[in-house]
């Protein structure tokens, strides 16, 4: 394995019993995402984007091959340390938000804190910045259900970002947005992408999405069809440059 | 503690959700207590009233003497022993017993004639009023005896009876006094007379069936024919009667608390099964399925804890004020058989609220836990997008 590879995919196959027979969602992909990549996994639905996406999150098994995420094997690990795994170093975003609805915004930025055991005055700092990262400091006490869909997505992405992941594993993010917060969000990730040098892995087909990406891979039929990087990005123009020592 | 936290989070977070399940539960608390508390202290009344109207502190019965066989009263007579009498250094109230037939407005009915000493202090009976001076047998009856009779006071009424030699004799019998008292074994079929007076109509002067003692708790100082009957024998019966009443009381019991339960476990299914999406977003963002399990668990187990401090507080005043105030009992109830007062008086023992408070938490703990392990059969990948596994 590369030494800065944050993924490394091999011959990863996986099926699912649907009644009697078994389909095959992924057939023999070989892959391999290092570190600060913003890359998209495209394709038309049934592709087999959101099984790699979840299997990658450890959300889910291979049947065959191998799928190496930080150096651990996901057809390996137990519940728990799957569960160590995604709670240290992936943060998710969904494309229904999957906000918890009882909970204020800070409340959900500060969730995954609260697993880590984090202090409170250092949870608090963290969420702050996630927030502010995002520009929702004004929302702090607001629910879920007050917020717009831009907001809901927002918040998604500060409580991904506030433990400062490795990987962030982001399915189909703008599918429920207008063109305008779509944009706003994507720039929102490249920022933290350049920035914190996080690793961005997407599933989605929204055209606008693919326009950042600087790595496509287009899977059909569980496979991958092409893989092919850019250095300038379509929509990227879009996005002014970071200053100097920014932070989420 | 951070499932703790978390729990207590979701529980204040769900709002109107969370309070009807907890007043629900409340409302099982409060009920419970309420049922066990009236039956507690309608047993201790019910004890209470039989020792101080029939049992006394224990009894001394003639060793032929069976109050459920009839026959037996014709040789269960003794002379009373001044040492017996005298020996518990507290009041006696020797009482002959034999059976005897009334002619009320020409009717005829069977009853039991009870000679007391009109002084007597062993018994809470109003004796009393058998110290008339009149040509007539004195005569104190209670109130179901008048009823089932339909004598008043002032009525006279025929009594026949058959004496020690087995001659029948009968004489007009005077109603001086009709009691009211809640234990129905004193009062129903019976008629009290002067004991003088049925020791002389019977030809058995100095002589009687059993012998009170007064309302301390006596020790046996019996010699033959004398047999002492101590309290727990003498209300063996009536603790039967509780036994079988607790049973029922625990099938309420367990109804009410079925309800409340089935109110926790419905919410917590439906909790399940509305929240898959936020289960598989709790899993996604880093809990084990051990750890959302116990959240869920901890969640039903707070429902409790909440709804005990709900309970508490309206409970307590509420139960409070019947404990001091009573429960009034239908009219009918006087006809059941039983001791029972006008009034119930609650009894709340500190062993009936802990051991009711712990119960139905550790019941609702159970109940939160069983739909909670359905969670481990959730698959993530589609607990996320809210489909069920």
């Amino acid at each position: 394995m590369n030494a800065s590879a944050m993924v490394s995919i091999h011959g990863l196959i996986k099926r699912f019993a649907i009644g009697g027979s078994q389909f095959t969602a992924l057939n023999g992909i070989d892959l391999m995402f290092n570190k600060g990549e913003f890359a998209g996994l495209v394709g038309p639905s049934g592709s087999g984007k959101t099984t790699l996406l979840n299997i990658i999150g450890s959300l889910d098994v291979p049947s065959e091959g191998t799928v190496m995420v930080l150096g651990q094997s996901i057809g390996e690990l137990t519940h728990r340390q799957a569960a160590r795994l995604r709670n240290e170093h992936l943060g998710f975003i969904f494309q229904t938000y999957n906000l918890l609805p009882v909970y204020t915004v800070f409340e959900n930025v500060e969730f995954p804190l609260l697993l880590l055991k984090m202090p409170a005055a250092r949870r608090r700092k963290a969420v702050l910045n996630a927030l502010e990262g995002v520009g929702l400091t004004d929302k702090l006490d607001s629910h879920p259900a007050q917020l717009s869909g831009g907001e809901s997505q927002r918040v998604a992405i500060a409580r991904a970002m506030v433990k400062s992941p490795q990987i962030v594993l982001a399915d189909e993010p703008t599918a429920n947005l207008d063109a305008e917060n779509s944009h706003r969000i994507l720039q929102t990730m490249v920022k933290l992408n350049t920035e914190l040098t996080t690793t961005f892995i997407f599933a989605s087909h929204d055209e606008k999405v693919i326009g950042y990406l600087r790595r496509k891979i287009t899977l059909n039929d569980g496979k991958v069809v092409s893989d092919n990087r850019f250095e300038h990005p379509v929509n990227m123009a879009n996005i002014e440059p970071a200053p100097p020592g920014g932070s989420a | 503690m951070i499932a703790l936290k978390l729990a207590y989070r979701n529980l204040i977070g769900a709002g109107r959700r969370t309070w009807l399940n907890v007043i629900v539960l409340s409302m099982a608390y409060v009920l419970i207590i309420w049922q066990q508390g009236l039956l507690d202290g309608w047993n201790r009344q019910a004890l209470r009233d039989m020792i101080e109207w029939e049992i006394g502190g224990g009894q001394y019965w003639h060793e032929d003497y069976d109050p459920y066989d009839p026959f037996t009263l014709e040789d269960s007579h003794a002379l009373v022993p001044t040492a017996l009498a005298d020996a518990s250094g507290q009041p006696t109230a020797p009482i002959l017993i034999t059976q005897a037939t009334i002619y009320p407005q020409g009717r005829m009915q069977s009853v039991v004639l009870k000679g007391v000493a009109p002084d007597q202090k062993a018994l809470r009976l109003p004796t009393a009023a058998l110290q008339a001076d009149i040509p007539e047998i004195p005569t104190l009856i209670g109130t179901r005896m008048a009823t089932s009779a339909n004598l008043h006071m002032g009525d006279v009424v025929t009594v026949r009876w058959r004496d020690v030699n087995g001659a029948f004799d009968a004489a007009e019998a005077k109603i001086v006094r009709i009691m009211k008292t809640h234990v129905s074994t004193v009062d129903q079929g019976q008629l009290w007379l002067p004991l003088e007076r049925l020791q002389t109509m019977m030809q058995m002067p100095g002589e009687s069936t059993i012998i009170v003692t007064g309302q301390r708790p006596s020790e046996d100082r019996g010699r033959s024919p004398w047999v002492f009957r101590d309290r727990a024998y003498l209300s063996r019966d009536l603790s039967e009667m509780i036994r079988m009443k607790s049973v029922s009381g625990y099938i309420m019991y367990a109804i009410l608390l079925s309800l409340a339960l089935l109110a926790i476990f419905d919410t917590q299914v439906l909790a399940i099964f509305r929240r898959r999406k936020e289960i598989g977003t709790l899993i996604a963002l880093g809990m084990t399925r051990g750890a959302v399990i116990r959240l869920f668990t901890i969640e039903g187990a707070m429902h409790g804890i909440l709804a005990a401090i709900v309970a508490a507080a309206y409970g307590i005043p509420l139960l409070s004020l019947q404990a001091i105030q009573g429960f009034a009992m239908p009219q009918a109830v006087d006809s059941f058989g039983l001791a029972i007062a006008d009034k119930i008086f609650p009894v709340y023992s500190a062993g009936l609220v802990t051991g009711t408070t712990l119960t139905v938490l550790v019941a609702v703990t159970l109940v939160s836990f069983i739909p909670a392990r359905q969670i481990a059969r959730l698959h993530p990948t589609d607990a996320i997008k809210g489909k069920l596994s």
